[in-house]
């Protein structure tokens, strides 16, 4: 897999990959999507990445571990909920804002960013999965 | 009997003390050492004086009681019962209590587990205490398992000895099967009556001797009492308790613990005696032991199982008397209940003593301590001959009263057991008390010397006790033999017991055939021993090993049980799972006639046809795929099959998801599988093969009925509708699939997301494992190291 | 449209579970692959069966489509289907490492734990 074409192609697929997992999660509440999703698109970017450049260049170019971005995943899902005790209302009741930013009404809310915790906990365990797999293969 | 009036509130303060001592015995044993023993005395002391309190107001025939509620739901109160009977054992409980915590802290003076040791003892105590003060059933039986739990806790307190473990596991064993038959025996006494309350079952003795649960009851209540106080055969734990420290022995194993069978039976008396079932078994069972445990002491040649052996004796001697069940065997039954356990505990102090100063409890080493030990010597001469029934103590009323019990019932038989087996108590107290300290002194693994205050307060205490309870006998009786035997009896009995025989009666002539017989003993106990020796060792089996049998042959056949079921092939475990799978899905279709009718209506569309055919094929490549590749690429057609069919039949999300999956699942799997074979198609012979394909496709037509069968019942819409309407009015999402995710069962998602987290940790951790030796190498394994 | 979906169903767990019989891990490992995605159709089958519609409102809707597919079941599997997959790496990497370290793929002859030579339990106190 070590040809010239995907070694070419693959950056452009991955970034491409990259924007399309946040936006299908982001449409996820009113469209096909969400964060179990978008994260399988994200680790499989990961993954391709892996076996085009190696798994060395993936680790350099996420900065984290992969396992530190899923329980920092954990941690966002977990403390939306928790937002909604501060609120005085029950564990993980939704909140919702619709804030004017530019003239534009953007839907904030609870469930968005449990969501997106939803994301990085999905791509920074499945990526890990996939990049510790490629590893021992020693970077074909 | 009069109804119970309420009983003073700091009755439930008594109880909870002895277990909050126990959590601050350890450390208080750290902070004030030795003098931490005088404090935690003044629980038990102060208990004990409290109790007296109650004397008189019991003794004018008073019944109290007062209780919380405990599990209301099924009528449990934590409830008291103070009369006759369970003051005197309260009293009991904490006055030779008070002794023996002071004895605890000289005996185990610096042993560094002497806080836990404390700590045992209080709680035991305080579960004791619970026994005998108990009036709910249900109460009696947590506190009765409560005194085999604490028990079990000092017998193995020298846990690194195996001669200790395996005596408090014995213990725990025979007493706790006797728990579990009280437990049963409650419950069916609840049943005969309808009520559980000791204060009412007792009153209602006519019920339950006309029910047809008696006999159930009856066997029940003697397995709780037998194994508790050790009768013949389950006796055998008790002389293997001595394992435990001798402060353990003195108070559970002698005073108190061993008697809660006795109390049993006193306390059911009024309910259970005088039956002809009654009057039969309990004077065998206790004949037998009385005859056995003496027998057994003479063997001996440790001063704590020579008491020990006495003490099975003396319980079996308790047992007979409560059988024969006539109010001047009940009245001798209560006296020498008293006695022994004066007599009985101040033996086992000294003995400790003894042992403490000396360094050997062996009688054949020890000799002439007379001079260095003479507190001790005066203690263990006065409980001596108390054991003996000699007067002016009151170990001679007590015998008194006990053979007037057994001469009035006119069973010869019974008297003969009980001067056979007094006689050779008489024995064995004076071998106790005589052989150690007289004759030329012997020279013992210690310099002996005389005991400190708190070891030789006990049995000196116990001996003024004696004393005094025959020296002021009308006062004694009055007070505590009179009520307790009334409760034993169900009614008012006033006994006439005596220090001086007012004349020349049967049980004055059997004290002095006693006496002569104990003295001859005395002469030839050194021959007598060795004849019991020889004896036993021709027998060669007693019950005790017959318990290591009994033991044996239950590893033996768990471990038989555990080859059958457990053999450790995973096919097997899997063949039996599927086959009970497909047995628990098709049967009750079968057998209920819930079978799906025979499906008809809609075919499916070309394309949809042709997405599950495709699904199929990759199933069946997957199943005789002969390499890695095809079996993987098969893997991949029917995981992308089914994502397509969850496209067609409207499920955007999962088919996105399922294409990232099998996506993801081909790539891991091409990863690994790369390392291992695949091998050839099968190992399995053909027969295998067809059974397994049979077991498969039982269980698949089993989930198939069962599909089908769900789909042709109606559908309950309830909680679709509830998300369809609510997920865009009220949780803002038009993706209904998506907000059920993140906003309706969010709770559920975010354990989803913590259990994928901890896969991917568990894996991480799994490939980071260095790689170690193989541990069955292979030729293969072997080359590639 | 259920009933041959059933039978699908039906397939799919015969399938898978007469693969996880066998004594080869391998074989078993993607006995259990397949039994994930036989399990996600029985719920899916369960929660009845409609044609093309997804469950997502109209942007003008405050209600599904006429004849939408039921959203429920599809909620349960999609969680479902990523956590098998986890599930399935586990084990796979554990087969692999069992591999590695036992130098075997046969169940049968994985015996650490087990023991042919039992010495059976121990005796005494």
């Amino acid at each position: 897999m070590n040809t010239i074409i995907f070694r070419t192609i693959s950056p452009l697929l991955v970034s491409l990959m990259l924007l399309f997992s946040v936006f299908i999660t982001l449409r996820g509440h009113n469209e096909p999507g969400g964060g179990f999703i978008g994260g399988l698109i994200a680790a499989s970017a990961w993954a391709l990445y892996g076996l085009s450049h190696g798994v060395p260049t993936v680790r350099r170019a996420l900065r984290f571990h992969p396992m530190e971005i899923a329980g920092f995943g954990l941690f966002l899902a977990a403390a939306t909920g928790i937002l909604s005790l501060l609120f005085a209302r029950n564990f993980m009741t939704g909140l919702w804002a619709f804030p004017q930013i530019l003239g534009v009404e953007v839907a904030l809310s609870t469930p968005m960013f449990f969501d997106i915790g939803v994301y990085f906990v999905v791509m920074g365990s499945m990526a890990s999965i996939a990049l510790s797999l490629e590893e021992r293969e020693g970077g074909v | 009997m009069p109804t119970p009036i309420s009983a003073p509130g700091w009755l439930l303060l008594i109880l909870a003390a002895p277990f909050l001592a126990a959590l601050l015995a350890p450390v208080l044993q750290g902070i004030a050492g030795r003098v931490s023993a005088f404090i935690l005395a003044l629980v038990p002391l102060a208990s004990f004086a409290a109790l007296l309190t109650l004397v008189p107001e019991v003794s004018a025939g008073a019944r109290m009681t007062i209780g919380l509620d405990w599990w209301p739901a099924y009528g449990v109160r934590f409830s008291v019962l103070v009369d006759g009977l369970s003051l005197t054992f309260a009293l009991l409980v904490t006055g030779i209590g008070t002794l023996i915590v002071l004895y605890s802290g000289g005996y185990m003076k610096g042993h560094p587990q002497a806080g836990r040791f404390m700590g045992f003892i209080l709680a035991f105590m305080g579960a004791m205490l619970g026994l005998v003060l108990a009036d709910d059933g249900i109460t009696l039986f947590v506190m009765w398992e409560a005194t085999s739990i604490t028990s079990f806790l000092l017998i193995g307190f020298d846990h690194a000895r195996a001669a200790a473990r395996r005596a408090a596991l014995q213990a725990l064993v025979i007493t706790g099967a006797g728990g579990l038959c009280l437990l049963a025996a409650v419950v069916l006494i609840g049943q005969a009556t309808g009520t559980r309350t000791l204060s009412e079952i007792v009153a209602s003795g006519e019920t339950i001797r006309g029910s047809a649960l008696y006999l159930p009851i009856f066997i029940l209540v003697l397995g709780a009492a037998f194994t508790k106080s050790a009768q013949v055969p389950l006796h055998v734990w008790l002389p293997n308790a001595m394992e435990a420290p001798t402060p353990v022995s003195a108070f559970l194993h002698s005073a108190t613990m061993v008697k809660a069978g006795v109390y049993l039976l006193m306390r059911l008396h009024p309910v259970l005696g005088g039956t002809p079932e009654w009057t039969t078994v309990l004077p065998l069972f206790g004949g037998a032991t009385l005859i056995t445990g003496t027998i057994m002491a003479v063997r001996q040649t440790d001063l704590k199982l020579m008491l020990a052996q006495t003490t099975v004796a003396s319980l079996g001697l308790l047992v007979m008397l409560i059988g024969v069940s006539t109010e001047a065997a009940i009245v001798g039954a209560v006296g020498y209940l008293l006695a022994h356990a004066f007599f009985k505990g101040a033996l086992f102090m000294v003995a400790g003593t003894i042992d403490h100063e000396a360094g050997t409890r062996d009688v054949t080493r020890l000799g002439g301590l007379r001079a260095a030990m003479p507190v001790t010597f005066v203690s263990a001469l006065v409980a001596a001959v108390s054991m003996a029934g000699l007067p002016p103590m009151i170990g001679f009323v007590a015998k008194e009263a006990l053979y007037l019990g057994f001469d009035e019932s006119g069973r010869t038989a019974l008297v003969v057991v009980a001067v056979a087996g007094n006689a050779l108590m008489f024995v064995i107290g004076f071998a106790v008390a005589l052989k150690p300290f007289l004759g030329p002194p012997v020279k013992t693994p210690k310099h002996a010397h005389e005991g400190p205050f708190e070891l030789t307060v006990g049995p000196a205490v116990l001996g003024v006790v004696g004393l005094g309870a025959a020296l002021g006998l009308g006062g004694f009786q009055a007070g505590l033999i009179a009520p307790m035997a009334s409760a034993v009896a169900g009614r008012p009995i006033a006994p006439e017991l005596h220090l001086i025989p007012t004349y020349v009666s049967m049980p004055l002539i059997l004290s002095a055939v006693t006496v002569a017989l104990g003295i001859v003993g005395y002469l030839l106990l050194s021959p007598a021993r060795a004849a019991v020796a020889g004896i036993q060792s021709a027998i060669g089996w007693g019950p005790d090993r017959g318990f290591d049998q009994v033991v044996a042959a239950l590893v033996a056949f768990a471990a038989l049980v555990t080859r059958i079921v457990q053999p450790g092939r995973l096919e097997l475990y899997m063949t039996a799972m599927v086959a009970f799978i497909a047995a628990a899905l098709l049967i009750p279709l079968i057998t209920l006639g819930e079978m799906p009718s025979w499906p008809s209506g809609d075919r499916p569309l070309l394309k949809e046809a042709a997405v599950m055919l495709i699904a199929v094929l990759g199933l069946a490549a997957v199943v005789v795929a002969r390499t890695r590749l095809t079996a993987i690429v098969s893997l991949g057609i029917q995981g992308f099959a089914v994502a397509v069919l969850f496209v067609l039949f409207g499920a955007p999300d999962l088919a996105f998801t399922q294409f990232m999956v099998e996506t993801l699942s081909v790539v891991i799997l091409a990863l690994v599988l790369t390392r291992l074979n695949l091998g050839e198609r099968d190992h399995r012979p053909r027969w295998q093969m067809a059974l397994d394909a049979t077991v498969a496709t039982a269980a698949g037509l089993g989930f198939a009925a069962l599909l089908l069968k769900v789909t042709q019942v109606p559908f309950d819409r309830t909680l679709t509708d509830f998300y369809d309407a609510y997920a865009r009015s009220i949780a803002h999402g038009r993706n209904i699939v998506n907000v059920i995710i993140v906003d309706f069962r969010g709770l559920d998602t975010l354990g989803e997301i913590a259990v994928v987290m901890v896969a991917g940790l568990a894996i991480l951790a799994l490939v980071r494992i260095k790689s170690r030796t193989p541990i069955l190498p292979t030729p293969e394994t072997g080359k590639r190291k | 449209m259920e009933p041959w979906l059933s039978g699908l169903v039906g397939l799919f767990f015969a399938a898978s579970l007469y693969m996880m019989l066998s004594k080869k891990i391998i074989r078993i490992l993607l006995g259990v692959a397949m039994l994930g995605n036989g399990v996600n159709l029985l719920l899916f089958t369960a929660g009845r069966i409609t044609r093309d519609v997804p469950p997502i409102m109209p942007l003008d809707a405050y209600a599904p489509p006429e004849g939408a597919a039921n959203a429920l079941p599809q909620a349960l599997i999609l969680t479902a289907i990523v956590i098998s997959f986890s599930f399935l790496a586990f084990l796979l990497v554990l087969a692999f490492r069992a591999f590695q370290d036992l130098g075997t793929d046969d169940t049968d002859a994985m015996r650490v734990a087990e023991p042919l030579a039992d010495p059976g339990p121990p005796r005494g106190y």
